[in-house]
């Protein structure tokens, strides 16, 4: 699920995915939502010493996950969440999938009640060449990073930075870190009001609490 | 469908004299079964793979199905034919016997040389017949666990088997957690649905209403419900297939002719095919044992045992499940190894799900499925490593 958002040749070494892996402490319990092709499961698994498990939606990605020795299961995020136990994990990771979800409120609330902390990775609609693209053309956006068509796009839920802080409000989520991405993945070094970021961050990730 | 008696001699000796290693059990070391009553003496019949390492921590249980055996990896004594998980084990195959040594006992009931209906080892040397006590999944796995003992095993490194044996797999995950270091239930369920217990009953009913069944005491009377055994397993027969794969390989073809015989004679292809299923079963399978077995798997509810609560049955597991099953299977179907996957993850266990997309039905566990094969052995290596298996070097293979 998490291949929605980006386009081909792109899931070797996604920074994206170095990113979200550097939030989340060695030797934890990890779920990672919509892990692709597991990607993000082994950095984690091998470079941090992560118990990681996987959910992905296409099968095609669960049996490579498998045949890779990755522990991932064939599930659904907006219905099969529901079968974790409360605080089963350190750590719940919904990367690039937020968007592509039916319910992201009720994903992101599942994330809290299962993992101690959620980190949360998902395309911002509120990117400044976003915003120009609809203004001049009057078009949905098509982007390198979001190369869908509106008729054809899984990305179904998109919000921007603003929206998703304003959504942690409505949850009473702790925000405890958020970085904005460039267009390459990188972060945006400084520390800024979330209206620059929601101008300037291609991505953002967040990591969440319950308050 | 008629044959001489004579060929039934094979399925007789391998019940009373099995040409595996067997593992007896005198009157004072029962078995205790579910039923209540204490099995003694028995024995069980099994073949081994490979060879155990110094630790002791390198063996695989695989579990066989209803009609299956031991012979997972050697020539059918009974059939002359390759052993049934060819496939998956073997030197190099997924379940490797160049690094893990394979353990593959004849299940409690059956008639391959472990104590059932057609075994003479209970009083007075007769065939047990219907006098041998009606045994549970678990009662399977009881069995398979004094084996294990006997073998000097604490924990196996996997244990792994497809539809009943999947079955038997759960249950061994249930009963001995800490004895299970990974299990692999493939194309199983935790519980037998109405329509497969339907389905069994068919197949009982027609080994019952045929008269050579004498209320079970065939064997003494030296005869053998062939016709009846014959039309379970080809009822049977359909179930483990698919429609589109039926369709695929007879389509509505005539066998052997152009035109319909305006008969009841095999006109399709199809007909024929079952016809030949269910003859060449009855040369292999005792009627009697087909009646315990199908029992034993419409009698298994895994969440019966754990107030209803599936999750409560792998409570704090620590074993590695990686849980298989097939787009086509409708016997066993996806829905079934996901609830069984959603109780792993309401007990906090550590799972993989793949649902392996293939026309070929519930069978496909037992076929050459290329996806089955990598996923074992993506599963196995990774299993292996957390072990702290050392894999095996090329030059010691043989």
């Amino acid at each position: 699920m998490s291949a929605a958002f980006l386009s081909d040749g792109q899931s070797a070494a996604r920074v994206d995915l170095l990113q979200v892996a550097e939030m989340v402490e060695p030797g934890s319990r990890v779920l990672d939502v919509g892990c692709g092709d597991g990607s993000l499961l082994r950095l984690l698994a091998e470079g941090r010493g992560v118990d990681a498990r996987g959910m992905e939606l296409s099968q095609a990605g669960v049996n490579e996950c498998v045949a890779k020795g990755l522990s991932v299961i064939q599930g659904d995020a907006d219905t099969d969440l529901a079968y974790y136990p409360d605080g089963a994990f350190d750590y719940v990771i919904l990367s690039q999938t937020l968007q592509a979800t039916r319910q992201p409120r009720v994903v992101v609330e599942h994330m809290l009640r299962i993992g101690r902390r959620a980190i949360v990775s998902f395309p911002n609609f509120g990117h400044w060449r976003i915003r120009l693209q609809i203004l001049f053309s009057g078009r949905m956006p098509v982007t390198q990073n979001l190369s869908y068509s509106w008729y054809e796009t899984p990305n179904i839920h998109f919000c921007t930075i603003a929206d998703f802080v304003a959504l942690c409000g409505e949850m009473d989520a702790k925000i405890e870190r958020s970085t904005a991405l460039d267009r390459f993945g990188h972060p945006v070094r400084f520390a800024m009001p979330w209206s620059f970021w929601n101008l300037f961050g291609e991505q953002a990730v967040f990591v969440l609490s319950r308050k | 469908m008629t044959r001489s008696h004579a060929t039934s001699a094979p399925v007789r000796n391998e019940a009373d004299e099995p040409s595996s290693e067997v593992l007896r059990f005198d009157a004072t070391q029962g078995l205790e079964l579910d039923c209540g009553v204490v099995l003694a003496p028995w024995r069980i019949a099994y073949q081994t793979y490979g060879t155990l390492n110094a630790d002791r921590s390198n063996a695989i249980l695989l579990c066989h199905a209803l009609t299956g055996d031991q012979h997972v990896a050697n020539v059918n004594p009974v059939t002359g034919r390759p052993g049934w998980w060819e496939t998956m084990v073997g030197p190099g195959k997924p379940y490797d016997t160049d690094r893990f040594f394979v353990i593959c006992a004849n299940v409690l009931g059956s008639c391959l040389g472990t104590s059932g209906p057609a075994s003479r080892d209970g009083e007075g040397g007769k065939a047990r017949g219907l006098e041998f006590p009606v045994v549970t999944v678990r009662d399977m796995v009881r069995a398979q666990a004094r084996l294990v003992d006997h073998l000097g095993i604490e924990t196996l490194f996997c244990v792994a088997g497809g539809s009943m044996g999947g079955m038997q797999v759960l249950q061994w995950a249930a009963s001995y957690p800490e004895r299970v270091f990974s299990a692999m239930p493939i194309a199983a369920a935790a519980k037998h649905s109405a329509q497969n217990i339907a389905f069994h009953e068919v197949g009982r009913q027609a080994v019952m209403a045929d008269p050579e069944w004498h209320a079970g005491r065939y064997l003494e009377l030296g005869t053998r419900p062939e016709k009846g055994l014959a039309v379970a397993r080809m009822a049977a027969h359909i179930t483990y297939l698919s429609q589109p794969a039926l369709h695929r390989k007879f389509g509505r073809n005539f066998q052997d002719r152009t035109a319909p015989t305006f008969s009841f004679d095999a006109d399709f292809e199809v007909e024929s095919y079952l016809r030949y299923q269910g003859r060449s079963f009855v040369e292999r399978f005792d009627a009697n044992s087909y009646l315990y077995l199908t029992r034993s798997m419409d009698y298994f509810d895994l969440a019966a045992d754990y107030d209803g609560v599936l999750a409560k049955a792998f409570k704090g597991t620590k074993t590695r499940f990686c849980v298989v099953s097939f787009t086509s299977d409708w016997l066993f179907p996806t829905s079934d190894s996901r609830a069984i996957v959603h109780a792993l993850n309401a007990a906090g266990g550590s799972v993989s799900f793949v649902e392996i997309e293939t026309d070929k039905g519930h069978d496909a566990f037992l076929l050459d499925v290329p996806e089955l094969l990598e996923t074992t052995r993506g599963f196995i290596d990774a299993a292996a490593r957390a072990r702290g298996l050392a894999p095996v070097k090329k030059a010691d293979r043989a």
